[in-house]
Parts: C-alpha cells; sequence; structure tokens
C-alpha cells in the first residue's frame, strides 16, 4: 500500500479532463470537441494497455487519498478491474466514432459528449476502484454523469424516462449507501481482496453479515437489472443509440454486475459466501431474470425495447455465474462482462444505424434490411448467434463455461435454465434475422433518409463492423493466451485458491 | 483562560465590520455600494487569516480594553470559532460579490437597494461576534444583533409579501431572544456567573439547571426553525431578495445552531437526559421527513428550497441524541462522539455553501425570467447551462451524493449512528436523501424539458452565474481536507470537554 503511482488517477483524467474541457467549449466548435474527445479515447486506451503491462510484470499501481480517519479514496490496479477498464476504454472510443457519426448536426452535442466522457470516467472509476467506499462514490457519480444523457431528446417520452431512472437508481443508491456504512462500521475500511477481514467476523456477527450483503445485492441489482428491479432499464432506451449501447455494454447495467462480482468474491469471498449459504436466493433471482427477460423480450415489437429486454436477460447470466460456487462458472460469469458487452454492442449500433438510416425503429419494418445493409446486419446477426449461444461466437463460450460450471456444481436446474434461455433468444432474436434476410421489403415504406456510396454514413458502419469482428474473435481465438476467456480464468482461478 | 495566546484578530473580525457599516452611512447610494463590498471583501479576507492564525497557534482569545473578565469582554476563538468564522467569510465573499453585480443590473428600477450593504456588514459583525463570545450574555447580544439585521434585510424589497414574512419573523425572533434570555436569567441567578467555562465547572444538575437548558435549547430552536418552530421561515427567506435569501439561510440559522451545539457540549452535559436528546432528535428527524416533503410539493423555486432548508436543519438537530448514549449503554472509548459533531459541522457548511448557491440561482432565474414558478424552468438547460449547472451540483450536496460535503456529513451522521447503537434514526437519514433526490431532480427534469412556449428571456450578468457554481463546487471541495479539518476541531474546547468527560468517567450526560 506504501507505493502511490499517478497513473490509475491519469487513466480517470483522460476522460474526465476532455469531458470538463468540453462543456467550456462553445456548441459550434465540433472540430476540437471531436478531437478532445478522440484524443481522451485513444489515451485511455493506450493508457490501460500500459498498465495492463506493468501490471503483468508484477509492479502495483495505487493511489491513496485520505479523507477523514478511515475513509480513503482509494485507485488500485488488479486483474478483475483492468479486465473491465480495458472492455470500458476499447467499447468507449468504438462507441465516440458512433457517437460522432449519429448525432452530426444534433442538438445539445456539446452537452452529449461531454457528459459521455463523465459517464466513462465514472465506468474506469468503479473498474480501478480499490475498497468499497470509493466504488460508491463512482458508483453514483456514474447515475448522475448518465441522467443528461437519458434525457437528451428532451422530448416528454424522454424526460419521464429520466424520472424512472432516477428513481432506481437513487433508491439502488440510497440502500447501498446503507450498506456501505454498515459495513464501515462492522468491519471497518474494506479494500478489495481483503476477504480475511469478513472471514474473521463471521462467528460474531453472522446475522449482521447476512443482512449487509442483501443490503448490498438490493442496491446493486437496481443497476445490474435483477428482477424486480429492472423496469427503469427497458423505459431507458429512448436515450440516442450510442447511448442504450453504452449503458447496455459497459457503463451502467454492468456498474452493477461488476459491483456484483466484487461483492462475492472481493469483499465477502466466495467461501464465506458459500458457508452463510448467501449464493442460493440470487442464482434462483438471476436464473428467474434470465426467462423473464427473455419472455418479455418475446412481445415487444420496438426494436431497441427486445434488445433492453434481452438485456436484463443476458447480464443476469453475470448473476448466475456468481452465485454457482466454482472456478469454471466464476470464469464463465467474468468472460461474460465483456462478451455481453461487445455482443450487445453491436446490436444497439445495428439497431441505430436502421434507424438513422431508414427510419425503422419497430422489429415490423426490417423486412428485408440485410439486402440493403448487408454489413451491418452481418454484424447484427453475427451478435445474434452469439445471443443464442452458437459455436464460434463469443457467447457460446460464456454459456460453455457457465454450462460446465452447473453440472460441477451438481446444479442441474441451471443447466436447464441456460438450454431454455437459449431457445428464448432464438425465439426472439430469429425472427428478426428472418426478416432482415428473407422478407420482401415493403417497397412503399422504404425511404432512405441519408443517401452515400456506403449502405450507411461511414462512422456508423465501421464501429459496428469492428465490434461484429470482436464478438466473432472473442469466440473463436477463446483458447489463445491474452483472450478474455483465458484472462478470466485466470481471474478465477486466483478467487479459489486464496 | 488568560494563558491563553491574546490576538487582536478576534476584535477586528467585529469592529471591522462595524466601522466600515456605519462609515458607509455617511455616502450616498453609490458610494454606500463601494464602500459596503470593500468593507465585506476586508472583513472575509480578515476571517480567512483569523482561520490560519488559530491554525498555526491554536486557540487565541482577546480581553476587550484590557478589562479581564467577568469585568470586561473575552472574545475567544478555537477552532470550532474559527472554522465557522472562515465558513462565513467565503461564503459572505461570494454573495457579497454577487449582490454587488445583482443590485447594479436591477439599479435603474429601485436604487439598488443601498441599505442592504451596512445592515449585512452588521449582521456580519453580529456572526463573528457570537462565534467569539465566551458568556451567555455576549450569546445574547449577538444574537440580538443578527436578528435585527437580519429582519431588516428581509424586508428590504418592500414587498407585501416580504412585509408580512418580516413580521413572522421578527416576532419569531423576539420570542426566541426572550426564551433564551429567560434561561440565561434563571442560570445567573443559580450560579452567579455567566461565563462558559466557568459555568461547566459550576453547574450543579436540579431542577432550576434542567428548566433553563429547556428554556435556552427552545430559544435557540426557534430561532434555528427547529421543527416544530419552523413556520416563519419558509416564507421570511423565500420572499426576501436572492443575496439576503441566501445569506439567511446559509448563515443566520447557523449561529443559533452553534450557540446550542457549544451548550449542549461544553457547558450543560451535567443535566442532559437520554430522553432529551431523543426528544430533540425526533422534533429533527420529523423536519427532515417534513421539510422535504413540503419541499416536494411546492410550486415556487424559492419556496421549494427555502423548504429544504427546514429539512436540512433538521440533520443538524438529529445530531444531539447521539452526544448522549444510552442509560446503561456504557462507552467503551469516544468513538461515536467524533463521527457525530463531524455531521454537524460538516453538514453546516455543506449546506451553507450549497443552500447560498441554490438561492443564488433562484435570483438568477428570478432575473432572467421575471418569476420564479418551477415551470418556467423548461429547458434552461440549453439556455442557461452554467446556472443549471450549479443547481445541480448544490443540488447532489444537499441529497448527500458522494463525494460532496453533504454525502460526508451523512456519512459521519450514519457511523455515528450505528456507533452510538441508535440505529432507529438511520432509516431517517436514508429517506431524507431520498425525498431531497426527488425535489432536486423534479428541478433538473424541468430543465432539461422542452419548453412548451417561449417566455421572454433576459440575459444576466456572467458574473451572478459564476457565484452560484462557484458557491456549488465548494459544497464539494470542503471534503477535500476533511482528514486535517476534524483533527483541528478535536482541539477545540467544546469537543475537547465532551470527549474527555466520556474517557474519564464514561457518563457523559447519561442519566
Amino acid at each position: 500500500m506504501e507505493t502511490t503511482s499517478l497513473l490509475p488517477l491519469l487513466i480517470l483524467g483522460s476522460s474526465l479532463i476532455p469531458g470538463v474541457l468540453i462543456l467550456l467549449l462553445r456548441e459550434d466548435q465540433s472540430a476540437l470537441r471531436s478531437f478532445l474527445n478522440l484524443f481522451g479515447a485513444v489515451a485511455k486506451v493506450s493508457l490501460i494497455a500500459w498498465v495492463f503491462a506493468g501490471y503483468l510484470r508484477g509492479e502495483e499501481y495505487t493511489f491513496i487519498f485520505r479523507l477523514a480517519p478511515q475513509l480513503t479514496f482509494a485507485l488500485q490496479v488488479d486483474q478483475l478491474g483492468l479486465f473491465f477498464a480495458t472492455l470500458s476504454s476499447v467499447l468507449w472510443l468504438v462507441t465516440t466514432l458512433y457517437a460522432i457519426g449519429y448525432l452530426e448536426g444534433g442538438q445539445h452535442r456539446r452537452r452529449f459528449f461531454a457528459f459521455f466522457s463523465l459517464c466513462i470516467t465514472a465506468s474506469t472509476g468503479i473498474a480501478l476502484s480499490g475498497n468499497v467506499v470509493t466504488f460508491f462514490i463512482f458508483y453514483e457519480f456514474l447515475t448522475l454523469a448518465t441522467y443528461p444523457l437519458v434525457v437528451h431528446l428532451g422530448t416528454d417520452k424522454a424526460v419521464n424516462a429520466g424520472r424512472t431512472y432516477l428513481w432506481y437508481t437513487i433508491g439502488g443508491g440510497t440502500v447501498l449507501f446503507l450498506g456501505v456504512v454498515g459495513l464501515y462500521v462492522l468491519a471497518g475500511p474494506v479494500y478489495f481482496g481483503q476477504t480475511e477481514i469478513i472471514a474473521s467476523l463471521i462467528s460474531e456477527n453472522a446475522p449482521q453479515l447476512t443482512i449487509l450483503f442483501f443490503v448490498f445485492l438490493a442496491g446493486l441489482g437496481v443497476k445490474a437489472a435483477i428482477f424486480p428491479l429492472h423496469s427503469w432499464l427497458p423505459i431507458s432506451m429512448v436515450a440516442p443509440a450510442p447511448v442504450s449501447a453504452l449503458l447496455h455494454a459497459v457503463a451502467v447495467v454492468k456498474a452493477g454486475a461488476f459491483g456484483i462480482i466484487r461483492l462475492v468474491y472481493d469483499v465477502y469471498g466466495i467461501g464465506v459466501a458459500e458457508q452463510m449459504n448467501l449464493l442460493t436466493p440470487l442464482a434462483v433471482l438471476a436464473a428467474f431474470t434470465i426467462l423473464y427477460g427473455s419472455i418479455r423480450a418475446l412481445f415487444q415489437d420496438d426494436f431497441k425495447k427486445r434488445l433492453a429486454y434481452s438485456t436484463v436477460s443476458q447480464v443476469s447470466y453475470i448473476a448466475l455465474g456468481v452465485a454457482i460456487p466454482g472456478v469454471l462458472a466464476s470464469a464463465g460469469a467474468i468472460v461474460h462482462l465483456v462478451h455481453q458487452g461487445i455482443m450487445k454492442i453491436t446490436m444497439f449500433f445495428a439497431a441505430g444505424s436502421v434507424a438513422e438510416t431508414y427510419g425503422h425503429y419497430k422489429i415490423s419494418e426490417l423486412n428485408g434490411i440485410g439486402r440493403r445493409m448487408p454489413l451491418t446486419m452481418g454484424a447484427f446477426t453475427t451478435a445474434v448467434f452469439g445471443m443464442i449461444g452458437l459455436p464460434p461466437i463469443a457467447g457460446f463460450v460464456s454459456k460453455w463455461y457457465l454450462g460446465l460450471g452447473a453440472v460441477e456444481a451438481g446444479s442441474y436446474w441451471v443447466v436447464l435454465v441456460l438450454l431454455g434461455s437459449s431457445a428464448l433468444n432464438a425465439a426472439y432474436f430469429l425472427p428478426i434475422v428472418y426478416r432482415a434476410w428473407f422478407c420482401e421489403p415493403d417497397h412503399e415504406r422504404v425511404s432512405r433518409i441519408r443517401s452515400g456510396r456506403l449502405e450507411t454514413r461511414a462512422l456508423l458502419l465501421i464501429p459496428v463492423v469492428v465490434t461484429g469482428l470482436f464478438s466473432l474473435a472473442a469466440g473463436v481465438f477463446a483458447a489463445l493466451a491474452g483472450s478474455p476467456l483465458s484472462i478470466a480464468r485466470e481471474i478465477a482461478e486466483k478467487f479459489y485458491l486464496l | 483562560m488568560t494563558d491563553l495566546p491574546t490576538s487582536p484578530f478576534p476584535a477586528l473580525l467585529v469592529g471591522l465590520p462595524i466601522l466600515v457599516a456605519t462609515l458607509s452611512l455617511f455616502f450616498r447610494p453609490r458610494g454606500k455600494a463601494v464602500v459596503g463590498l470593500m468593507g465585506c471583501l476586508l472583513t472575509g479576507g480578515l476571517g480567512l487569516i483569523a482561520l490560519v492564525e488559530v491554525m498555526q497557534q491554536g486557540t487565541v482569545i482577546h480581553i476587550l480594553g484590557g478589562w479581564d473578565p467577568p469585568l470586561g469582554i473575552l472574545l475567544r476563538m478555537d477552532s470550532l470559532a474559527a472554522v465557522f468564522i472562515g465558513m462565513t467569510a467565503v461564503v459572505g465573499v461570494f454573495i457579497s460579490l454577487y449582490a454587488w453585480w445583482f443590485f447594479r443590473a436591477r439599479e435603474a428600477t429601485n436604487g439598488g437597494f443601498p441599505l442592504f450593504w451596512p445592515l449585512w456588514l452588521f449582521l456580519w459583525a453580529g456572526l463573528n461576534g457570537l462565534f467569539l463570545s465566551n458568556d451567555l450574555f455576549n450569546l445574547f447580544v449577538t444574537i440580538e444583533v443578527i436578528g435585527m439585521s437580519a429582519v431588516a434585510l428581509a424586508v428590504l424589497s418592500g414587498k407585501t409579501a416580504a412585509q408580512i414574512a418580516g413580521l413572522r419573523y421578527l416576532l419569531a425572533a423576539i420570542t426566541g431572544s426572550m426564551a433564551y434570555l429567560f434561561g440565561v436569567a434563571l442560570i445567573y441567578g443559580s450560579t452567579g456567573t455567566l461565563d462558559l467555562g466557568l459555568l461547566r465547572q459550576v453547574l450543579e444538575p436540579g431542577a432550576t439547571t434542567t428548566f433553563a437548558l429547556l428554556v435556552i435549547t427552545l430559544g435557540l430552536m426557534i430561532k434555528m426553525a427547529g421543527f416544530p418552530f419552523h413556520f416563519w421561515l419558509p416564507p421570511a427567506h423565500s420572499s426576501a431578495l436572492a443575496p439576503v435569501s441566501a445569506l439567511l439561510s446559509a448563515l443566520v440559522v447557523k449561529g443559533a445552531f452553534y450557540i446550542l451545539l457549544r451548550l449542549w457540549m461544553e457547558v450543560f452535559g451535567v443535566s442532559i437526559t437520554f430522553s432529551a436528546g431523543q426528544l430533540i432528535g425526533l422534533a429533527g428527524a420529523i423536519a427532515v421527513i417534513w421539510g422535504s416533503w413540503q419541499a416536494f410539493m411546492q410550486t415556487s423555486l424559492k419556496l421549494i428550497v427555502a423548504h429544504s432548508s427546514v429539512a436540512q436543519l433538521g440533520y443538524l438537530l438529529m445530531i444531539f441524541p447521539l452526544l448522549i448514549l444510552a442509560p446503561g449503554v456504557a462507552a467503551g472509548s469516544a468513538d461515536w462522539l467524533s463521527p457525530a459533531w463531524t455531521a454537524g459541522v460538516y453538514q453546516v457548511m455543506a449546506h451553507a455553501f450549497a443552500k447560498a448557491s441554490f438561492f443564488l440561482s433562484a435570483g438568477i432565474i428570478i432575473m432572467a425570467l421575471g418569476h420564479d414558478h418551477k415551470g418556467s424552468l423548461r429547458d434552461l438547460a440549453s439556455r442557461m447551462p452554467m446556472t443549471v449547472m450549479a443547481i445541480g451540483i448544490a443540488g447532489v450536496s444537499l441529497i448527500g451524493l458522494p463525494p460532496s460535503g453533504g454525502f460526508f456529513a451523512k456519512w459521519m451522521l450514519l457511523k455515528g449512528i450505528f456507533l452510538s447503537g441508535q440505529w432507529w434514526w438511520a432509516p431517517v437519514v436514508l429517506a431524507g436523501s431520498f425525498l431531497t433526490a426527488g425535489y432536486v431532480f423534479m428541478l433538473l427534469r424541468l430543465a432539461f424539458a422542452t419548453a412548451r412556449e417561449k417566455e421572454p428571456f433576459r440575459p444576466v450578468p456572467k458574473g451572478l452565474e459564476v457565484c452560484a457554481l462557484l458557491l456549488a463546487l465548494g459544497s464539494f471541495l470542503i471534503v477535500l481536507p476533511a482528514e486535517y479539518l476534524i483533527q483541528f476541531l478535536e482541539s477545540s474546547e467544546a469537543f475537547g470537554s465532551g470527549i474527555q468527560s466520556i474517557m474519564e468517567g464514561g457518563t457523559y450526560g447519561n442519566d
């Protein structure tokens, strides 16, 4: 703990500073704004790569600022955090490109890009938090930074969605606050990874620890959209497509899921959590959410709404994997952080591009869209197959590990849930694919909003293709060293060696 | 007591504003404003220098005219007083700068309210004097000076609503003062001294002491608008001019709280019972819920902000039960006491910065739109982004989201609540935060919504917006020196003696 490094702070600064500077710019300085944004995004990716390399060489990066006795702002670098930080920084870069294309000529772009950067700052901060209170600070910061993005359009619908979003997340944050203070009073300042603190309290304070666990879970479950705390997520999809993409892939939803991973593995420790029987309720809730989200998705005609319910279902895979003891299931949960992110962001990019290019918002309008936007829908289709769990795409890998883990732990019912969910995924995603590629286009409806040589504007096309390829590569090369899976396995093995 | 280092600052902090205020009375209206602003900047600078002085030297005193107490007046500046003076200096300077631009912008219509400046300087002198006083009677005098200048400021706009509210304010202030004076008289009758340090040694538990404590506490609660005596605050604070509202909410009510804190921690330890603490805590808890709910229901911006003050002051009352352990609970250490009063001091500071900023923003909006019905906030985010930002930041601090001063205060409050074993206060803290989020985000939601119809919009001097934004940021920046500040405060007489009693006997204020 003695070594102090400013690098973690710099990683946060790489998005915080552009965010604040953009706020100070004028609305019409769009070139400078884009430059700042991209510069920050590239800087962040490089910094994280640098730190990751250093971490693998065995260096430590810790930044500590004492606010008060026992109240410390700590940024700390560990493998899980870096894993998540890498995901958010890479997807931020991609999404920034997409957003520049998507919002061209739109209103309030200064505000949008500023809060977009702040949002990523919060997300990276969550990844690099060294202790519970720092995590909480960024967790709440994320709520606030996302709000202006959700209400960006300023329509009544958007504003109402923003209200729902806030009621849920602020409520969750308040509950989490109670949990954090409770933990501090009981156990003192808990740094992530110091599971021995809780382990030493278990004999005396078992009831309090159980209550605290569920208080934490209720607070985190709001952002992770676990049933019955999920309703804000489908409503918030009125936000512009890049926001939904980021919200569903790395920022808000993942913050909750990441928090659950931290809570179980790095605060309580998997051994304690299993011993105190805390995991079964989580597993049941997660399994229920998986099926519930999928069933609700079946009945949505709004493209983005269907995707949103699908997120409700998919993110609970992470919670489910966490709740099944065993290295394989844990690895499946951790790797799904990344896999779900890249697949879902591809889908939202595709939905946004279709809406921007042809003005189609409903699934029933998508007939024949694959012929007009082959690359976009190709990427989308890849992601769909991944979500369903077809090899060799990323989603298959996570499901495979989750399934293996469940069998290893003897929870055969989980396998049934996974199979059921795959079937449901197929049932709500394949009709989109079918319409896109095999149905005749309704010629009366087709009028292209934006023209150009490519199937849509380049800035809308490149990101979706890139993330589509990511989803494919993450599955195909899963066995190689350095793939998300191999890193996730390493992380999971560390949790169990302790 | 007299072996403490002597410093001229305590006398200057009171004397300078009075001198400048008197001087300014001889100037024409324009001159009043210039002299007044200079006086404010000087007083503010002096306050900060004095804070640094106490940080370096520890508690300093000043004996007026060289007459030793009890004959003369002794001003004592310990770390608690220094922190309050420093806070008043920073907030006061920003409000003064705001007032300068605010009144200049309105000068054409009503001459720029030149009397604001001497009144505000008298008020400032009263506040500094209150923080520095070391006996019950001086406290009474200063609180009267504050009350009278505050009422005069509140009716400065001359509008009927302000005058009616001002009259109510005056009656409440006088009632509070009389109750306080009555209690002081009882104590003087039974002990023969008014000096806080002496009282601590000679005060004995008994019916007289208990009754005196009761009336003093009641009087001060009226002054600080503690529930159920909060009725005068919303109309008075909301109908005043924007800089005045900010002063009243951010600083004036804190004076009464300061006395209450000092007396409970420093003097009355012997006669406070557990149930008395619970009762005052209950009043605070109701204020938190009721005030927040009322704020949520209001339709004009300034009334929302004013009702929010009632709630935020409720949090201050909630620290009092934590100072006293339940009968039968032994204090192993004083670890529960420190979070409780840290919470109090931080709540005072966070609220001062955030609420001042909030009222100043409301003033900006009124200036731009001509009224402050909350519906007119629509689409404000694109027309006045800086002001919306200020409201957002100040609001976040009021809610208590990290890493604001309000968060730090609530963190410490919850910690104190759990450590002292009085867990039943915890839901109130959380519910208060949640309700506060309700009205703050209601405002932000409107600010982001598209406008139904275009309203006439008058541009506003940038300086006003900058002042409001900086104050809002201040409510976050106060967290940075927290660790140092806590240590600094622990050296103060009030907290030191409280902790000492516990460490010695474990019976501070116990039944």
